[in-house]
C-alpha cells in the first residue's frame, strides 16, 4: 500500500495505470458480458462503477479478481499482466502459479460478506496472512488488530460471525481483505444485502479508507449519494462497455449520452 | 438346540426367554455386519467420491457410470456377485465378509453422494472468499470447505447406518446367521415362527430407536456453521 508516485500528477496517471484492461472479452456461454471492454485506472484513484444488472460491472471486479477468466483481451495490474505471463517475451495464459503470486495485489469485499463461519473474526483476519504471506502469529494477531481496530470491530475479536449483524460482518470482511495488503481494493456492491440501517457504518469506512491510504480503489454500487462523495472518477457501464464516464460531477449532474441519463432518471 | 443352548416350548413366554440368549448370538452377527458393512461403505464411497470429481473424464466417467450401477440394482445382486463370481477368480472369501463387502459396496454409492452432495453445499463464497485471499486450494478445502461439509454429512452418513442395519437380513441367502436367519431356524425347528420373529421385529425397532436417538444427539452436537477452528 506504499504511495510512490502522487496520484493527481497527471504524468504518472497517463504514463503507469494501475489497472489497464485491454481489450478484454468476457462470454458465458452465447452471452457476450464484457465487449472488447478499454478501461483504465491511475494509481490511488477511487473509481465507482455503476451501471443496471447484467451490465458487466461485477464482472470486471471478478476478472481483476482472478475469479473469472476472460476470453480475449490483455490485462496488466501495475504493468505486469494478469491473466498471462511473459515467456520467452510472449504472452502466454497465465499459470496458476503466476496468478497466486499476481492476486496478491488485489484485495475484494463481497456482497454477500463471505466471512468463514466456522472461525472467530481474528481469526477470520489472521488466517491469509499467516498462512499465504507467511506471518508469525504474533504478527499476523497485531496486524489483524490494527485492521480490525480501522473499522472498528475491536470489540469482537472472539465472536463467531452469526453472532454478527450485516454491517458488523461487512465490515470484518473489509478487515480481513485489507490485511493481506493489497494494492487495490475492488469492492462489489458492499452494501446491497445490508438492512438500509446498516448500510450508513460500512460506508463510513469505505469512506475513511478512501481518505486516510493510498490504495486504488473500484466500488461497484447503487448508492449514487455515496459514489457522488467518494469518487474520483464515476464509470457507467452498459451492456459490457463503458457508456460514459467522468468526475462525478460531471456524470451525475450533466450526462451526455442519453442511456446515462435514462439510468440516472430510473435510479434517482 | 443351537448354538449349543436348549429352549424350553413350555408356554410361549418361557419359549421367548430361552432363545433370547440364541438370539443375541444372531445380534452380534447383525451389528458386526452393521458395522463392518458402513465402514466399508463409507471408505470405498470417498474413493469414488474423489474419483467422480476428478478433473479427468477418463476417471470420472467411469466412477460415475459404476455409481449408478450399484445405486440402480439390488443388494441382492451385489452379494450374488460377490459370493458366486468372485471365487472364480480365485478369491475365495468367508462368507461372512463377502456379506459385508456387499453391503459396503452398495452403500459405498449412496454415501459418495453424500459426501458430493456435503461439499456442494458448502456455497461457492466461501471458495472465493479464500481464492480472493489467495489461498491455495488444498488448504481452502482442509481448513474452510471440510469443516464446514461434516455436520452435513456425518448425519446422513448416519441414516444410512440405519438402512445397513434393516438390509442386514438379505446376507442369510449365502446362510450368514445374522439374527433374522437365526429366528428363522429357531421357527423350522419349533414350528413356533410367531415368537422369534416378533422378538426379532421389537429387536429391530430398539436397535433403529438408538441408532436414530444417537443420529439426532449427533447433529445437535456437531456445530450448525462448521466445525470452529481455534
Amino acid at each position: 500500500m506504499q504511495e510512490m508516485n502522487n496520484p493527481s500528477d497527471p504524468a504518472t496517471q497517463a504514463s503507469n495505470p494501475m489497472i489497464l484492461m485491454e481489450k478484454v472479452v468476457k462470454r458465458f456461454g452465447d452471452v457476450t458480458v464484457l465487449d472488447a471492454l478499454d478501461f483504465e485506472v491511475a494509481r490511488g484513484e477511487k473509481v465507482t462503477i455503476i451501471g443496471s444488472s447484467g451490465s458487466g460491472k461485477s464482472t470486471v471486479l471478478r476478472i481483476l479478481m482472478t475469479l473469472e477468466t476472460i476470453n480475449e483481451g490483455v490485462i496488466y495490474i501495475d504493468g505486469k499482466p494478469l491473466w498471462h505471463e511473459y515467456r520467452d517475451g510472449r504472452l502466454i495464459p497465465a499459470s496458476e502459479a503466476h496468478l497466486r503470486t499476481m492476486r496478491k495485489e488485489m484485495g475484494m469485499v463481497f456482497q454477500q460478506f463471505n466471512l468463514f463461519p466456522h472461525m472467530t473474526v481474528l481469526r477470520n483476519v489472521t488466517e491469509s496472512p499467516m498462512h499465504v504471506l507467511g506471518l508469525s502469529r504474533q504478527k499476523a494477531i497485531r496486524r489483524a488488530h490494527k485492521y480490525l481496530d480501522l473499522v472498528g470491530m475491536m470489540d469482537h475479536l472472539d465472536k463467531f460471525p452469526s453472532q454478527l449483524s450485516g454491517g458488523q460482518q461487512q465490515r470484518v470482511a473489509i478487515a480481513r481483505a485489507l490485511a493481506m495488503h493489497p494494492n487495490i481494493m475492488l469492492f462489489d456492491e458492499p452494501t446491497s444485502a445490508l438492512d438500509p440501517e446498516l448500510v450508513g457504518e460500512v460506508l463510513t469506512v469505505i469512506r475513511r479508507l478512501s481518505e486516510e491510504h493510498d490504495l486504488t480503489m473500484l466500488l461497484v454500487t447503487h448508492e449514487m449519494e455515496f459514489a457522488r462523495q467518494f469518487s474520483d472518477r464515476v464509470c457507467f457501464f452498459d451492456k459490457g462497455v463503458i457508456v460514459e464516464q467522468g468526475t462525478p460531477e460531471e456524470l451525475f449532474t450533466a450526462p451526455q449520452k442519453e442511456r446515462t441519463q435514462q439510468f440516472l432518471k430510473s435510479v434517482m | 438346540m443351537l448354538f449349543g443352548i436348549e429352549w424350553d416350548t413350555a408356554n410361549d413366554w418361557v419359549f421367548a426367554w430361552s432363545i433370547l440368549p440364541i438370539l443375541m448370538r444372531g445380534l452380534v452377527v447383525t451389528v458386526q455386519a452393521t458395522l463392518l458393512g458402513f465402514v466399508v461403505g463409507a471408505i470405498l464411497g470417498l474413493v469414488l467420491a474423489a474419483l467422480k470429481g476428478a478433473r479427468l473424464r477418463v476417471i470420472s466417467w467411469p466412477a460415475a457410470v459404476l455409481t449408478e450401477f450399484l445405486r440402480d440394482t439390488p443388494l441382492l445382486v451385489q452379494l450374488f456377485f460377490l459370493y458366486y463370481v468372485l471365487p472364480e477368480y480365485g478369491l475365495v472369501l468367508p462368507a461372512f465378509l463377502t456379506g459385508a463387502l456387499a453391503l459396503g459396496v452398495q452403500y459405498s454409492a449412496y454415501m459418495s453422494e453424500v459426501y458430493r452432495a456435503g461439499l456442494e453445499s458448502i456455497s461457492h463464497g466461501q471458495t472465493e472468499a479464500a481464492r480472493a485471499l489467495d489461498m491455495a486450494p488444498l488448504r481452502t478445502f482442509a481448513v474452510i470447505i471440510l469443516p464446514q461439509a461434516i455436520p452435513r454429512i456425518i448425519p446422513a452418513l448416519g441414516n444410512y447406518l440405519v438402512s445397513i442395519m434393516k438390509d442386514v437380513p438379505v446376507l442369510s441367502v449365502v446362510s450368514i446367521l445374522e439374527l433374522l436367519n437365526v429366528a428363522r431356524i429357531i421357527g423350522d425347528r419349533t414350528f413356533n415362527y410367531m415368537v422369534p420373529l416378533t422378538m426379532v421385529g421389537i429387536i429391530y425397532l430398539i436397535l433403529t430407536l438408538i441408532a436414530s436417538a444417537g443420529i439426532r444427539y449427533l447433529d445437535d452436537r456437531l456445530p450448525r456453521h462448521g466445525i470452529p477452528l481455534r
